[in-house]
């Protein structure tokens, strides 16, 4: 067994930072009651400016005259996470959660992945894109792996017998060890993991319990660890909320691509796609805005996601400022990987064909898209139509234009040389639409060939209804 | 003055390299008009490339153009789209040229949309031709198209007025028709090769 542990020492802070376009601005989280707030968390300017986590809010202000301070919520924290172990979920079957880290079980998944430095990397580029802080080890147990984290980043372990040598030289103190021994230990006299391992289980156990021996054994691997398997849940809520109103729906780009972002991820986890998902935009009073985006098939490509509702809510009218976002997916169909022929010859950044519909409908509207189709209907009006079903096969022998004008109009400048006709359309006595009229190609003074009528055995006063172009 | 010598004499004497321009490949985009093949560099469409065709007036032989290459790709399978056409293509004269409409997309855009959305067929790599009626486009938009159409991989055909005959063009070819006194072709521009100087009569396309 082989575990990678994420630890995430910013979880809060990045969760908040993600909402917004990257900033430079001071900005801290602070928690706390009222008459003692303290800093939770603070960014990397404000802690340049000498601020850090659990200082006195007065003592910060103090410091520095200007910050930007957001309430930290625990609850949107354990969000972040819960969505980061679903992300995770892609590269494991095994994922736990621990405080501030996942750790994830990946022998098997070096098969798929490629060797660890490459998987490595791969996890960080994925972290990365979705804007948060990590730090990662690799070791043969969970426990283990979450201590390395703690002091060195980037560590791999991956025998356990290398394993006893990395943990010897690391302090007490960042051991992770139940609270109380990590203070008692060190007055006796023992500093690091690797003098408490060398002690006699017996004395430590009659010392301080079970439990220090217990965890000992799990991070060495004598004793497997305890640990809630995470599942992903089966559908994917997402919220967003701002200090501030949001007014244009231009502002709201950034958010919707961290929201259709984190969607992709969540669904690249559980090996799924979305068809359709839900966008509510909440306002200071009143009920939501909705925006419902669906998708011809099931789909979860990021940028695809993105452009979808992007193209839906670009054509939105927002009466209210929007004061947090919300994405809902409940309908989340297995995924089908368009399948490509070995032999393809077209780029291999190609939009599937459906793909680039999708696209289209999105910005341009649901009936931007059109097949043209024949229909029995000997009118010319009646003669094609846009919706589905079975066509005509057969093929006129007559000539036919190959533009056709929305509505007859009349045929202006000098006369027309006649080509041909004329040919008699009388018909449509069924549906009331009947229409008696005889069919003439000319070419007009101007040279264009046209498709023209008048009222049977009239020449002349004639009315263009296509052109040969 | 210098000494007189004839152009004949420094060839023969191999003192005079005589610069050629390479030899374009071979087009796999014939016109369908031969005469048409014949007087392009390549033989045919230039591939991967824009396309624009100059028109005097609307409906005077356009489509006539490209419809047999339209015939062909559709038949093919593949796909094409006509952005912001002026007119509805009339089915029946459209099959009565080989094309198969279940292959054609018809793209409903308004003015501000028809180079965007143009780009995007272009360069989504699934749309073997791709014909586009722009009201407005410049040079920098006209270059963005040809640039699509290079990394979709697709032909592109952009049809404009004559009057935008003057300024300059990113196409790679550029072809102006005139249908007085009868419909024929002017090859303004072609990439790989001096633009023939005549013109290049088209049948009419009513019968």
């Amino acid at each position: 067994m082989l575990w990678a542990c994420v630890l995430l020492p910013q979880l809060a802070l990045d969760g908040v930072l993600r909402r917004q376009p990257p900033t430079e601005a001071p900005l801290v989280l602070v928690s706390g009651p009222a008459q003692a707030r303290v800093v939770h968390a603070a960014n990397r300017s404000a802690r340049a400016a000498g601020l850090y986590r659990g200082q006195r809010l007065t003592a910060a202000q103090a410091l520095l005259s200007q910050f930007a301070m957001v309430e930290h919520d625990p609850e949107d924290e354990a969000r972040w996470h819960h969505l980061l172990a679903a992300w995770a979920y892609r590269y494991s079957g095994e994922v736990g959660l621990l405080a501030h880290a996942l750790v994830l079980e990946v022998s098997r998944s070096l098969n798929l992945f490629g060797p660890w430095p490459r998987f490595e990397s791969l996890l960080r580029d994925d972290l990365k894109e979705l804007g948060f802080r990590h730090r990662i080890a690799l070791a043969p147990t969970p426990h283990a792996a979450y201590v390395l984290t703690g002091v060195h980043d980037g560590l791999a372990v991956m025998t356990p017998d290398t394993l006893r040598r990395a943990l010897s030289p690391i302090p007490i103190a960042r051991a992770r060890l139940p609270g109380d021994v990590t203070q008692a230990l060190p007055s006796m006299g023992i500093r690091t993991l690797g003098q408490l391992f060398a002690l006699p289980r017996a004395g430590l156990q009659r010392r301080f319990g079970g439990e220090l021996v217990a965890q000992l054994d799990r991070l060495a691997g004598d004793e497997p660890s305890p640990m809630e398997n995470y599942r992903p849940p089966d559908t994917f809520e997402q919220r967003m909320e701002w200090t501030h109103e949001i007014e244009h729906v231009e502002a709201l780009v950034f958010p919707l691509r961290r929201l259709t972002g984190d969607l992709s991820a969540y669904l690249a986890g559980r090996d799924g796609g979305v068809q359709r998902f839900e966008l509510e935009l909440e306002h200071r009073s009143g009920p939501p805005t909705r925006v419902t985006v669906g998708m011809l098939s099931a789909a979860r490509d990021a940028t695809l996601l993105f452009d979808c509702a992007r193209g839906r809510m670009e054509r939105l009218e927002l009466s209210q400022p929007v004061v947090a976002m919300r994405l809902m997916a409940r309908e989340l169909p297995p995924f089908v990987p368009a399948g490509r022929d070995l032999f393809d010859t077209r780029p291999t950044n190609a939009v599937p064909l459906e793909q680039l519909r999708e696209r289209l409908r999105a910005r341009l509207g649901e009936a931007s898209i059109q097949h043209l189709r024949r229909t029995v209907d000997p009118r010319p009006e009646f003669a094609q139509t846009t919706t589905a079903g079975v066509g005509a096969t057969s093929v006129a022998s007559l000539p036919r234009p190959s533009w056709l004008l929305e509505s007859p109009r009349p045929l202006r400048g000098p006369p027309p040389t006649i080509l041909a006709g004329p040919e008699r359309i009388e018909t449509g006595w069924w549906d009331g639409g009947d229409l008696r009229r005889d069919y003439y190609v000319v070419r007009t003074s101007q040279g264009q060939y046209a498709w023209v009528f008048c009222a049977p055995g009239e020449q002349g006063a004639w009315m263009l209804h296509g052109w040969f172009a | 003055m210098g000494q007189v010598v004839a152009l004949d004499s420094l060839l023969h004497a191999r003192q005079i390299w005589k610069g050629r321009a390479v030899p374009l490949p071979d087009s796999s985009q014939p016109t369908g008009w031969p005469a048409l093949d014949a007087a392009l560099p390549s033989g045919g469409w230039p591939e991967h490339a824009m396309t624009e065709i100059l028109l005097p007036i609307d409906g005077v032989g356009e489509l006539q153009l490209v419809l047999p290459t339209l015939a062909r790709l559709t038949r093919e399978a593949r796909s094409v789209m006509l952005i912001a056409p002026p007119y509805v293509p009339y089915v029946p004269g459209w099959e009565a040229r080989g094309v198969v409409m279940a292959h054609v997309d018809i793209v409903q855009a308004g003015e501000r949309d028809v180079l965007w959305a143009a780009e995007q067929c272009l360069r989504s790599g699934s749309c073997a031709a791709v014909l586009a009626w722009p009201l407005q486009a410049d040079d920098r938009a006209l270059r963005r198209l040809q640039v699509a159409a290079d990394t979709g991989k697709a032909l592109a055909f952009v049809f404009r007025d004559q009057r935008h005959a003057l300024q300059a063009s990113p196409a790679a070819l550029r072809l102006e028709l005139e249908s007085e006194p009868s419909l024929q072709v002017r090859i303004r521009k072609c990439r790989g090769g001096q633009p023939p100087a005549g013109m290049l009569p088209l049948a009419a396309g009513w019968s």
